[in-house]
């Protein structure tokens, strides 16, 4: 395939006649290993090219995108981004002259300290292999997974004002599962590294540690089909990193997107609760609560250079001691709101086009040890890893599911209980926080699918955070 | 990319093969126009024209799958697929042999088109909006052709077009005070957008009422097709395909077990016949025209795709293992006995944001939206606010079952994840004697 920045420079001779244009060109690869119960699955690769044209002309902003990247292909392109411009002349929701100019030249690389290719597939199969063989170590046992995915992203970013941004990602992402069964009770446990994806290469896969962490996965899979449930009641909560991503994710994270204060999402991810008078002045959470946007974070999934409308991107406080800051709103919100944002104008590929999107947003570490986070609960549970999660479409009342809970007694870590969950309401929870790990407690993570927009897109997000304490929290278990 | 084209293509690259290659190539493409809208206005407008070749190359027990995109120009899409399959080969023999692999390997073809060219989106817009005058309308309008073909070295040719659009939208009183609506399908027809909008006007002046607080605590309840739909999405993770079911990670692993059943008035179908979906597999097998699923409240049969097919030794029944185009049979409530027969309790016009609580039991938690309202002896009085309910299906469509409504719903899904849907379900609507609300 021709390569990306002579298609650019090629478009930029040609270019259509517009106020301002832009050309964003993707060409991904991926690759997908996975064995399942002892059995290599379909191996999957995957090569996909293809741009988008964005054109601001005679009042409107359109885009066309389209995987014939020949000139032809660009220019029928821009010829269906001026056609859909000239709609949103007549009928736009804001004047087009607000649509952000960017004149940035800039590269990014992720950080990778071995490629890829550099294991072949015969010696990746069988490591894999070997943890989907460690992970069956009883009868019970009746499901058994272990994955290796890759990904490379390759962008540029080209406009008419002279904006030239190049940014290259790489991801390997691992992970393994169990599945455990006894009678009708079904327990799953994943590990590998699964949720602890990064920006990165095949070091990733050798921190995740696949074959040693397998034998735990699959014992915690067992110990929970054992597991008293986990008990209901108002009660203390610990909840450990691999949850606190998606508290952070569905209750900080996404309420602060600007296009949902201003109504873009109401039709589908929804609103939010949080209202542009806030800012600056609302207690979000207590004073141990501090969130960042940090796209500087070196390896975290959504690290980078710049945003997809050309804005650099910078380390921003959304939240300072439990004081609302700014909303996460690209440069277009910004100027359709009139208020400060971050870079975060993101699109999931080729042929969606940005809209306001999380990058790595990140709780800062306070100076607990995780040890004081546990010794300061009376009677309560420790949560650990994601399994469910469900909120309100303004991001208020949201509940929780993790694959293992621990009960807190007298300050003291006890047993395993199963289908652990929790319930809350977005605006008073944080306000419940009371204890923050420090900064050794503190794991990079992210999510890889957070669902978004219309048409529907999904992007990887990044989430650093330590362990936290909350009071007061209504859990339960499971059953009928 | 046009069927002439792709199957000239497809005819190339197996020209190509070599040995006892056999090989399958599948194209997803689409020419779509979006156009969202906020506030009566148009938010973000553009096009997308894509085309996805996905081949699986075969050498004896061995099979490689990958993803290419094509540019839709003869020349340049012979040397680009060409490439793919050659990177296909260079992966095949670093592969294992694969036991499950499993494609038809008998010749079939088909040929269907659905759909007729609907409106340009101009107008489309122009007639919404002007319709929606005045209202804080939000949404989006999704249009245009969706394509999908199946070429194969056995002698498989098949091709599926559909030509459809979606309009899915709602309309704002303020915060989160809305009433959702949608008007999809394959022929255009304006007057039924502008009944569609006026019927909203008059929802919109009843959630304008003063609202109506809820306490958490278990209350009777109607769920409109939409809410049925939002359950039943849910159900169908994991729900009815047979690795599920093999490995007891299904959330119906009581039923199947007998421990549990639904009401004998509950007949779950995935009825492709009447979808949108394509009668084939990439496989190159032929889906039937209905697979019953949960027949008088009991298991039936799973959703079984190729790879499930060959591993435990059933028959393929279905290209993956979720429904795309799930009907419940209807039940006896008409129309206008719906708020009659619930007498006391909650009109639910839209649940969201659905996730297991608890799969062992079947329970399920997420949270009402749009439309939800109060209703006392048989009169809509007030809106509810947004609410979480938490409870196990055993008891929706179980012992608190109390009847499904005559008419069903035709559902088709709005999800442009990766491209458009051409899922759907035809639904009706059920009454409930409790659903427990937490939050």
């Amino acid at each position: 395939m021709t390569p990306l920045h002579e298609i650019a420079d090629r478009f930029a001779a040609e270019a259509p006649a517009a106020d301002y244009w832009t050309l964003r060109l993707v060409a991904e690869e991926s690759d997908r290993l996975a064995v399942r119960q002892g059995v290599a699955e379909p191996s999957a690769l995957s090569f996909g090219a293809g741009a988008m044209v964005t054109l601001v002309v005679d009042g409107g902003v359109g885009y066309g995108a389209t995987s014939d990247l020949s000139p032809a292909g660009l220019r029928a392109a821009a010829e269906q981004a001026r056609r859909h411009a000239a709609l949103h002349a007549r009928h736009g929701l804001f004047d087009a002259r607000l649509y952000p100019r960017s004149a940035l030249q800039a590269d990014y690389r992720s950080e990778t300290a071995e490629p890829w290719h550099a294991l072949a597939i015969a010696d990746k199969l069988a490591l894999l292999h070997d943890a989907c063989r460690a992970l069956e170590i009883d009868a019970r046992i009746v499901d058994s997974v272990a994955w290796l995915e890759y990904e490379h992203i390759e962008q540029w970013l080209v406009t008419s004002d002279g904006g030239r941004i190049a940014q290259t990602l790489e991801r390997v992402a691992p992970g393994v599962a169990a599945v455990a069964n006894a009678g009708s009770q079904t327990q799953r446990r994943r590990g590998g590294g699964f949720d602890e994806c990064r920006q990165g290469g095949l070091e990733r896969l050798h921190a995740a540690r696949l074959v040693e962490d397998a034998r735990r996965v699959a014992e915690e899979a067992l110990a929970l089909l054992a597991a008293p449930e986990c008990p209901t009641g108002v009660m203390d909560l610990v909840l450990m990193p691999s949850q606190m991503i998606l508290q952070i994710h569905e209750s900080i994270g996404h309420p602060l997107e600007l296009d949902r204060i201003l109504g873009d999402e109401r039709n589908y991810a929804g609103t939010s609760f949080v209202t542009p008078e806030m800012f600056g002045r609302y207690r979000y959470g207590s004073t141990l609560l501090n969130v960042t946007c940090d796209p500087t974070v070196s390896g975290e999934l959504a690290s980078g250079v710049a945003d997809d409308e050309g804005t650099p991107a910078e380390r921003v406080h959304l939240i300072r001691d439990g004081i609302l800051e700014r909303p996460l709103g690209g440069r277009l919100s910004q100027a359709r709101a009139g208020r400060a944002g971050v870079a975060c104008a993101r699109a999931s590929g080729w042929d969606r086009p940005p809209i306001d999107r999380m990058t790595n947003i990140n709780l800062e570490p306070g100076d607990s040890a995780l040890a004081d986070l546990i010794a300061g609960v009376e009677r309560g549970v420790l949560m650990d890893t994601n399994r469910s999660w469900s909120i309100d479409d303004s991001r208020n009342k949201f509940q929780f599911g993790c694959e293992l809970g621990r009960l807190i007694e007298d300050g003291e870590l006890g047993r395993l209980v199963r289908n652990p969950g929790y319930r809350g309401i977005s605006a008073g929870f944080w306000r419940s926080l009371d204890g923050v790990g420090g900064p050794a407690t503190r794991e990079v993570r992210g999510v890889h699918n957070c669902g978004k927009g219309e048409p529907n897109q999904a992007v990887a997000v990044g989430h650093a955070t330590p362990p936290c304490r909350f009071r007061g929290v209504q859990v339960f278990g499971g059953g009928e | 990319m046009n069927q002439d084209d792709f199957f000239a293509l497809a005819d190339d690259l197996a020209a190509a093969r070599r040995g006892n290659e056999q090989l399958f190539c599948w194209l997803d493409g689409e020419d779509s126009d979006f156009v969202r809208l906020n506030g009566n206005r148009v938010r973000q407008a553009g096009h997308v024209r894509r085309r996805a070749l996905h081949l699986t190359l075969i050498d004896g027990e061995r099979q490689v799958e990958g993803d290419g995109e094509l540019a839709g120009s003869p020349a340049v899409d012979r040397d680009r697929s060409r490439e793919l399959l050659a990177r296909l080969r260079d992966r095949l023999p670093h592969v294992p042999a694969d036991p499950f692999l499993h494609v038809s390997t008998d010749p079939s073809a088909s040929d269907r088109a659905v759909g007729e060219s609907g409106p340009p989106t101009e107008i489309a817009i122009e007639t919404l909006l002007a319709a929606a005058e005045g209202l804080d309308l939000v949404g989006i309008w999704a249009s245009g052709a969706i394509r999908q073909g199946l070429v194969s070295s056995y002698g498989h040719r098949h091709w599926h077009q559909s030509q459809s659009f979606h309009l899915d939208w709602s309309a704002y009183l303020e915060r989160d005070k809305a009433v959702k609506a949608s008007y999809a399908g394959l022929t255009w027809e304006p007057e039924q957008l502008t009944r569609t909008v006026a019927e909203q006007r008059a929802q919109l002046a009843l959630i304008a009422r003063p609202p109506r607080d809820l306490a958490p605590g278990r209350y009777r309840a109607y769920l409109a097709p939409a809410a049925v739909e939002e359950l039943l999405g849910l159900l169908a993770w994991r729900g009815f395909d047979l690795k599920s079911h093999r490995t007891s990670q299904t959330p119906l692993l009581r039923l199947v077990r007998g421990e549990r059943a639904f009401a004998p008035a509950i007949t779950l179908t995935e009825e492709f016949g009447r979808g949108l979906m394509p009668g084939f597999t990439a496989e190159g097998f032929v889906t039937p025209a209905s697979v019953p699923l949960i027949e008088a409240g009991r298991y039936a049969q799973c959703l079984v795709d190729a790879r499930d097919g060959r591993e435990y030794g059933v028959p393929v029944n279905a290209a993956g293992g979720a429904p795309e185009s799930l009907a419940m049979a209807a039940g006896e409530i008409a129309d206008e006995a719906i708020l009659t027969r619930l007498d006391t309790g909650l009109y639910i016009g839209n649940l969201w944001y659905s996730n297991w609580s608890d799969p062992n039991d079947c329970r399920l938690t997420g949270m009402t939206r749009f439309a939800c309202f109060w209703v006392a002896d048989g009169e809509i009085v007030a809106p509810i606010p947004v609410m979480r309910f938490d409870d196990s299906l055993y008891h929706l469509l179980g012992e608190r079952f109390e009847g499904l409504t005559q008419r069903r719903e035709q559902r088709l899904a709005a999800d442009t994840y990766g491209g458009r849907s051409t899922a759907s379900a035809l639904l009706p609507g059920l009454l409930v004697g409790g659903i427990d609300l937490t939050l």
